[in-house]
Protein backbone atom coordinates (compact mmCIF):
# COMPACT_ATOMS: atom_id res chain seq x y z
CA UNK A 1 0.00 0.00 0.00
CA UNK A 2 1.13 3.33 -1.04
CA UNK A 3 0.61 6.20 1.51
CA UNK A 4 -0.09 9.49 0.01
CA UNK A 5 0.08 12.54 2.39
CA UNK A 6 -3.50 12.38 2.93
CA UNK A 7 -3.55 9.33 4.50
CA UNK A 8 -0.54 10.07 6.39
CA UNK A 9 -2.64 12.80 7.74
CA UNK A 10 -5.59 10.49 9.05
CA UNK A 11 -2.98 8.36 10.25
CA UNK A 12 -1.35 10.85 12.64
CA UNK A 13 -4.04 12.34 14.08
CA UNK A 14 -6.03 8.82 14.65
CA UNK A 15 -2.42 7.71 16.65
CA UNK A 16 -2.80 10.80 18.41
CA UNK A 17 -6.10 10.80 19.42
CA UNK A 18 -5.57 7.34 20.57
CA UNK A 19 -2.29 8.52 22.67
CA UNK A 20 -4.47 10.93 24.54
CA UNK A 21 -7.68 8.56 25.39
CA UNK A 22 -5.59 6.10 27.67
CA UNK A 23 -4.54 8.88 29.95
CA UNK A 24 -8.15 10.86 30.37
CA UNK A 25 -9.91 7.61 30.99
CA UNK A 26 -7.42 6.46 33.72
CA UNK A 27 -7.73 9.45 35.88
CA UNK A 28 -11.41 8.82 35.74
CA UNK A 29 -10.79 5.38 36.57
CA UNK A 30 -8.84 6.56 39.28
CA UNK A 31 -11.41 8.53 40.77
CA UNK A 32 -13.54 5.51 40.07
CA UNK A 33 -11.49 2.92 42.12
CA UNK A 34 -11.26 5.38 45.20
CA UNK A 35 -15.15 5.78 45.10
CA UNK A 36 -16.15 2.27 44.96
CA UNK A 37 -13.89 1.31 47.30
CA UNK A 38 -15.37 4.13 49.56
CA UNK A 39 -19.19 2.33 48.64
CA UNK A 40 -18.89 -0.78 48.02
CA UNK A 41 -20.42 -0.11 44.82
CA UNK A 42 -23.53 1.24 46.18
CA UNK A 43 -26.52 3.61 44.60
CA UNK A 44 -25.60 7.22 45.45
CA UNK A 45 -28.14 9.62 45.99
CA UNK A 46 -27.85 13.45 44.95
CA UNK A 47 -29.52 15.03 48.05
CA UNK A 48 -29.00 15.92 51.77
CA UNK A 49 -25.00 16.49 50.85
CA UNK A 50 -24.21 20.31 50.57
CA UNK A 51 -20.61 20.55 49.06
CA UNK A 52 -19.11 24.53 49.40
CA UNK A 53 -16.37 25.46 46.94
CA UNK A 54 -15.40 28.83 45.25
CA UNK A 55 -16.13 28.93 41.52
CA UNK A 56 -13.42 30.63 40.50
CA UNK A 57 -9.96 29.83 42.93
CA UNK A 58 -7.06 32.09 41.70
CA UNK A 59 -4.30 30.36 43.74
CA UNK A 60 -4.62 26.49 43.50
CA UNK A 61 -2.74 26.36 45.96
CA UNK A 62 -5.28 27.15 49.07
CA UNK A 63 -8.68 26.33 47.92
CA UNK A 64 -11.44 26.97 50.65
CA UNK A 65 -13.83 23.71 50.69
CA UNK A 66 -16.82 22.45 52.96
CA UNK A 67 -18.63 20.04 53.37
CA UNK A 68 -22.25 19.46 55.43
CA UNK A 69 -24.49 16.64 55.64
CA UNK A 70 -26.67 16.06 58.76
CA UNK A 71 -26.59 12.53 59.32
CA UNK A 72 -23.52 11.57 57.88
CA UNK A 73 -21.04 8.60 59.55
CA UNK A 74 -18.29 10.10 57.62
CA UNK A 75 -17.29 12.38 54.30
CA UNK A 76 -14.59 11.58 51.95
CA UNK A 77 -13.13 14.41 49.24
CA UNK A 78 -12.13 13.83 46.15
CA UNK A 79 -9.94 16.49 43.69
CA UNK A 80 -10.80 14.43 40.39
CA UNK A 81 -8.19 16.29 38.59
CA UNK A 82 -5.23 16.47 40.64
CA UNK A 83 -2.33 13.40 40.34
CA UNK A 84 -3.71 11.81 43.70
CA UNK A 85 -7.38 12.33 43.43
CA UNK A 86 -8.06 11.48 47.53
CA UNK A 87 -8.08 14.91 49.58
CA UNK A 88 -9.57 13.89 53.00
CA UNK A 89 -12.11 11.80 54.56
CA UNK A 90 -13.75 13.47 57.50
CA UNK A 91 -15.23 10.87 60.17
CA UNK A 92 -17.54 12.10 62.70
CA UNK A 93 -17.18 10.74 66.23
CA UNK A 94 -20.06 11.05 69.31
CA UNK A 95 -19.76 14.28 69.94
CA UNK A 96 -19.24 15.61 66.81
CA UNK A 97 -22.32 18.93 66.81
CA UNK A 98 -22.92 18.71 63.30
CA UNK A 99 -21.34 16.84 60.43
CA UNK A 100 -19.84 19.93 58.82
CA UNK A 101 -15.83 20.53 58.47
CA UNK A 102 -14.42 23.14 56.66
CA UNK A 103 -10.79 23.08 55.32
CA UNK A 104 -8.46 24.38 52.46
CA UNK A 105 -7.48 22.57 49.45
CA UNK A 106 -4.74 21.98 46.76
CA UNK A 107 -6.14 21.79 43.07
CA UNK A 108 -3.90 21.27 40.06
CA UNK A 109 -5.94 22.93 37.58
CA UNK A 110 -9.78 23.27 36.50
CA UNK A 111 -11.36 20.34 37.56
CA UNK A 112 -14.42 19.16 39.68
CA UNK A 113 -14.20 18.56 43.26
CA UNK A 114 -16.55 15.60 44.07
CA UNK A 115 -17.80 14.84 47.76
CA UNK A 116 -19.21 11.56 49.13
CA UNK A 117 -20.70 11.14 52.31
CA UNK A 118 -22.01 7.81 53.76
CA UNK A 119 -24.88 8.17 56.32
CA UNK A 120 -25.37 6.87 59.53
CA UNK A 121 -27.84 4.07 57.84
CA UNK A 122 -25.26 3.15 55.06
CA UNK A 123 -26.66 4.74 52.32
CA UNK A 124 -24.47 7.75 50.16
CA UNK A 125 -24.92 10.51 48.95
CA UNK A 126 -22.70 12.35 46.14
CA UNK A 127 -22.16 15.89 45.45
CA UNK A 128 -19.52 17.84 42.86
CA UNK A 129 -18.45 21.15 41.87
CA UNK A 130 -16.53 22.41 39.34
CA UNK A 131 -13.75 25.19 40.73
CA UNK A 132 -12.02 27.19 37.96
CA UNK A 133 -8.51 27.35 38.84
CA UNK A 134 -6.32 30.03 37.51
CA UNK A 135 -2.86 28.98 39.15
CA UNK A 136 -2.52 25.23 39.79
CA UNK A 137 -0.92 24.33 43.10
CA UNK A 138 0.92 20.91 42.49
CA UNK A 139 4.38 22.54 42.28
CA UNK A 140 6.08 21.79 38.94
CA UNK B 1 9.02 20.66 59.30
CA UNK B 2 9.54 19.19 63.49
CA UNK B 3 10.53 22.34 64.83
CA UNK B 4 8.32 24.48 63.20
CA UNK B 5 4.92 22.27 63.38
CA UNK B 6 3.18 25.18 65.68
CA UNK B 7 -1.01 24.06 66.52
CA UNK B 8 -3.13 26.79 67.11
CA UNK B 9 -6.67 25.94 67.96
CA UNK B 10 -9.02 28.64 69.10
CA UNK B 11 -12.27 27.08 71.42
CA UNK B 12 -14.94 28.81 72.97
CA UNK B 13 -13.71 29.57 77.14
CA UNK B 14 -17.45 29.01 78.31
CA UNK B 15 -20.74 27.39 76.82
CA UNK B 16 -24.35 26.18 78.34
CA UNK B 17 -24.68 22.34 78.43
CA UNK B 18 -25.27 20.79 75.46
CA UNK B 19 -24.58 23.91 73.32
CA UNK B 20 -22.99 23.46 69.79
CA UNK B 21 -19.57 25.37 69.62
CA UNK B 22 -17.49 25.90 66.60
CA UNK B 23 -13.60 24.73 67.08
CA UNK B 24 -11.20 26.27 64.17
CA UNK B 25 -7.49 24.54 64.09
CA UNK B 26 -4.45 25.60 62.50
CA UNK B 27 -0.81 24.28 62.31
CA UNK B 28 2.17 25.28 60.56
CA UNK B 29 3.24 22.97 58.45
CA UNK B 30 4.92 22.43 54.69
CA UNK B 31 2.85 19.60 53.95
CA UNK B 32 5.38 18.48 51.10
CA UNK B 33 3.25 16.83 48.94
CA UNK B 34 5.84 14.57 47.36
CA UNK B 35 5.06 16.33 43.88
CA UNK B 36 7.50 19.16 43.88
CA UNK B 37 10.67 19.56 42.41
CA UNK B 38 13.91 20.76 43.79
CA UNK B 39 15.96 23.39 41.64
CA UNK B 40 17.95 20.03 39.79
CA UNK B 41 14.63 18.51 39.04
CA UNK B 42 14.48 15.84 41.80
CA UNK B 43 11.24 15.39 43.25
CA UNK B 44 11.50 16.37 47.20
CA UNK B 45 9.96 13.31 48.89
CA UNK B 46 6.28 13.58 50.56
CA UNK B 47 6.46 14.68 53.94
CA UNK B 48 2.93 15.70 55.16
CA UNK B 49 0.47 15.66 58.31
CA UNK B 50 -1.47 12.52 57.65
CA UNK B 51 -4.15 12.25 60.21
CA UNK B 52 -6.07 14.74 63.01
CA UNK B 53 -8.25 13.81 65.75
CA UNK B 54 -10.06 15.99 68.31
CA UNK B 55 -11.73 14.58 71.20
CA UNK B 56 -13.82 15.62 74.05
CA UNK B 57 -13.30 14.11 77.18
CA UNK B 58 -11.88 10.99 75.64
CA UNK B 59 -15.16 10.89 73.24
CA UNK B 60 -14.21 11.38 69.70
CA UNK B 61 -15.07 14.52 68.05
CA UNK B 62 -13.88 14.51 64.58
CA UNK B 63 -11.16 12.18 62.84
CA UNK B 64 -9.44 13.62 59.52
CA UNK B 65 -7.70 11.32 56.82
CA UNK B 66 -5.05 14.01 55.23
CA UNK B 67 -4.27 13.49 51.87
CA UNK B 68 -1.08 15.66 50.03
CA UNK B 69 -4.22 17.53 48.82
CA UNK B 70 -4.41 19.18 51.93
CA UNK B 71 -2.81 22.80 51.74
CA UNK B 72 0.38 24.12 53.40
CA UNK B 73 -0.49 24.98 57.57
CA UNK B 74 -3.53 22.97 57.33
CA UNK B 75 -7.01 24.20 58.47
CA UNK B 76 -9.87 23.14 60.03
CA UNK B 77 -13.58 24.00 60.88
CA UNK B 78 -16.01 22.04 62.37
CA UNK B 79 -18.39 21.69 65.37
CA UNK B 80 -18.68 19.84 68.60
CA UNK B 81 -21.42 19.40 71.57
CA UNK B 82 -20.30 20.32 74.89
CA UNK B 83 -22.91 18.46 77.34
CA UNK B 84 -20.46 19.06 80.16
CA UNK B 85 -17.22 20.90 81.57
CA UNK B 86 -14.24 19.23 80.16
CA UNK B 87 -10.79 19.36 78.03
CA UNK B 88 -10.55 18.84 73.75
CA UNK B 89 -7.74 17.21 72.57
CA UNK B 90 -6.18 18.11 69.22
CA UNK B 91 -3.80 15.37 67.59
CA UNK B 92 -1.73 15.81 64.54
CA UNK B 93 0.22 12.46 63.03
CA UNK B 94 3.05 13.55 60.91
CA UNK B 95 4.64 11.05 58.16
CA UNK B 96 8.09 11.22 60.63
CA UNK B 97 6.10 9.45 63.33
CA UNK B 98 6.02 13.06 65.10
CA UNK B 99 2.81 13.81 66.85
CA UNK B 100 1.52 17.05 67.99
CA UNK B 101 -0.90 17.97 70.55
CA UNK B 102 -3.03 20.47 72.01
CA UNK B 103 -5.53 20.92 74.22
CA UNK B 104 -8.31 23.55 75.57
CA UNK B 105 -10.18 23.63 78.69
CA UNK B 106 -13.98 24.39 78.63
CA UNK B 107 -16.65 25.28 81.49
CA UNK B 108 -19.88 24.78 81.49
CA UNK B 109 -22.01 27.21 83.01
Amino acid sequence: MKLNRRDMIVLTAGASVAALLPVASSAQEAVDAIIAEFTGGAEMGAEGLTLTTPEIAENGNTVPVEVDAPGAASILVLASGNPTPKVATFTFGPMAGAQFASTRIRLAGTQDVVAIAKMQDGSFVRASREVKVTIGGCGG
Amino acid sequence: MVDTATPRVRVPRDATAGEIIEIKTLISHDMESGQRRNGDGDLIPRSIINRFTCDFNGQNVIDVAMEPAISTNPFFEFMAIVPESGTFVFTWYDDDGDVYTDSKDITVT
